[in-house]
């Protein structure tokens, strides 16, 4: 496996980055500054770093406030309590209002590990893409974490991204550049086709070549964005493939599974495979026991992808 | 220098607008929007610091509008602005209106917040104090919250943060009407020691009768010349104040008056 990189560490470092160079960029944590990754902001740039204590409604209507005089503020939480509590704050301040606001998520999903079910957001997807004006992303790796910072400190809307607090295996190198709304093939193949999302990018490569040993030869496409979703490759992609297969480290219902869902039936009526977490919630133990007890690990998705591709 | 008895004019222009525009709607909360003609009055046309034709003037103070339930008020301060056409108070509520039943931001000018959800707003008014704060200018950012409204943790997050980071340019009207939608405030959830509760939060706090223009206007001066803390005003108020039948009877906050209703209330305030 390749090199494990901290992705809130490096998120960081390109909201630092994109800070050196716009002093409209202001930062915002209730009382998790170094946990999200926001440390080294906070250390360079105290006079723009704003923090809130455990507040979670009054720490987005703040950013809100910030937007509407000229800041562009990243606002960072954990993604249990952000958007868990205060999604009518970011619907009506945020969204209604189109301020440009950055929303953290951060410690998304089962990898969160032992502190167990109340902080494994596996929600969170669905409640922010069914916001109009919201955009909603989840990097891979360092790399594509410390560009979407960048990128995204430029973007005029509101912006929503989910990252886990578990290290990720580097993915790309630093040739890669992150475009908001583009799909990313990291792997051709000639019999199906995975679609994936965020942390599970890794473990899908992993996955393929595993298949490759079973005769399934099988093409990975990232997407970076969950919304506004790259329709045209997934229509295209459908077509050449006639089955596609999503894998999320989020709850089946509403996540990146269903966005891809809904575009197909519209579009290019196709079998899909929808992985992710299945109506549950998670618990307590370290993330590699969750990912494997909830069939998110390599192994577990391609015996899945093998059992339903034989049928 | 606009005149006490002009704005008192204004006032009475709002309350008859807003109860017409109502009306027309066949829905809103009339009992709230007249409680708050007064300070919306003195708001507009004396306290804050704009210039009526640039609603994007960046050293312009700001209005934000809590209990955005009363916005009919604030639609109609628009009005005797001539920020908008008293024309187009009619299309409150109406497909296609750029008057919502709640205020939108980004669809009118001088509308600084979307609100209705309530408890949201003195938290976002702190965002943009503390943005002009760091911005080092000189802007006042007035909020005007209803006191069933303090029900919400929300506010007491925003007043936290306010007092921390010494927001002296924000400035809060408390609309103490005593009422909220099932009754009594005192009954649906106790307020009081109000005054208290700020005050310990790190406020300063002053009382007035919310009717009276030069207390409105005094209040607001005083509270602006506070350097070091927030400033919140709480305004006594009667719901429905200047319509003898609505005056104090919480059954008006949501219901609309008929045309004879209207008829008999716009008699009543000439």
């Amino acid at each position: 496996m390749s090199e494990l990189k901290s992705v809130r560490q490096a998120f960081g470092r390109g909201l630092t980055l994109a800070a050196e160079k716009q002093p409209s960029i202001v930062a915002l944590v209730p009382d998790l500054t170094n946990s999200i990754g926001f440390g080294e902001f906070a250390e360079k740039f105290p006079e723009r770093f704003i923090q809130t204590g455990i507040a979670e409604q009054n720490i987005v209507c703040v950013a809100s406030g910030l937007a509407h005089v000229g800041k562009t503020p990243f606002m960072g939480a954990y993604a249990a309590f952000s958007p868990g509590r205060n999604w009518e704050q970011i619907r009506t301040t945020i969204c209604i209002n189109d301020q440009p606001v950055k929303i953290i998520g951060s410690h998304a999903g089962l990898t969160v590990g032992p502190d167990g079910e109340t902080h494994q957001a596996l929600e969170d997807i669905a409640l922010m893409r069914v916001l109009p004006n919201m955009s909603v992303f989840a990097p891979a790796d360092a790399v594509e974490a410390e560009q979407m910072a960048l990128v995204l400190a430029r973007y005029n809307h509101p912006a929503y991204v989910r990252y886990p607090r578990a290290d990720m295996p580097l993915v790309f190198d630093n040739l890669y550049k992150f475009e908001i709304g583009k799909s990313y093939r990291i792997r051709d193949g000639r019999d199906v086709v995975i679609f994936t999302t965020g942390t599970m990018l890794a473990a899908v490569l992993e996955a393929a070549e595993l298949l490759k040993l079973k005769k399934i030869d099988a093409a990975v496409v990232h997407f970076p964005t969950i919304k506004p979703l790259d329709e045209k490759s997934i229509v295209k992609y459908a077509r050449k493939f006639s089955r596609v297969i999503t894998v999320e480290e989020h709850q089946i219902a509403g996540g990146f599974g269903s966005a891809v869902a809904e575009v197909l039936s519209a579009d290019q009526p196709t079998i899909q495979l929808r992985i992710g977490v299945n109506d549950q919630f998670g618990q307590s133990a370290a993330p590699d026991e969750l990912l494997d007890f909830y069939g998110l690990t390599a192994p577990k998705i391609a015996k899945k992808i093998k059992t339903w591709y034989n049928v | 220098m606009t005149t006490i008895s002009q704005i008192e004019k204004h006032a009475l222009n709002i309350r008859r607008n807003l109860l017409k525009m109502i009306h027309i709607a066949g829905s809103g909360h009339p009992a709230g929007a007249l409680g708050a003609a007064d300070i919306m009055a003195a708001l507009y046309l004396e306290i804050m610091n704009y210039n009526p034709k640039k609603p994007h003037d960046e050293n312009r103070d700001i209005l934000a509008l809590s209990n955005g339930h009363i916005v009919p008020a604030q639609y109609a301060a628009l009005a005797e602005i001539g920020a908008i056409a008293v024309s187009e108070l009619w299309t409150l509520r109406q497909l296609g209106s750029r008057l919502q039943g709640h205020p939108v931001r980004t669809l009118l000018p001088f509308m600084e917040i979307t609100s209705g959800p309530l408890g949201s707003g003195l938290s976002e008014a702190a965002g943009m104090a503390l943005g002009i704060k760091m911005n080092g200018a000189r802007r006042f950012v007035y909020v005007i919250v209803g006191d069933g409204e303090l029900d919400e943790g929300n506010i007491w997050e925003g007043a936290m943060f306010t007092n921390k980071y010494a927001l002296s340019n924000l400035i809060v009207f408390v609309m103490r009407n005593n009422i909220q939608l099932d009754g009594d405030t005192e009954d649906i959830m106790p307020l009081e020691p109000l005054s208290d509760k700020w005050r310990s939060f790190g406020w300063d706090v002053s009382e007035i009768d919310g009717h009276n223009i030069k207390s409105i206007i005094e209040a607001a001066e005083r509270a602006r010349a506070i350097d070091n803390q927030p400033s919140v005003i709480i305004a006594h108020t009667i719901p429905g104040k200047g319509v003898s039948f609505m005056e104090g009877d919480y059954r008006w906050h949501g219901k609309t008056p008929d045309a004879q209703e209207l008829k008999k209330a716009l008699e009543e305030l000439k």
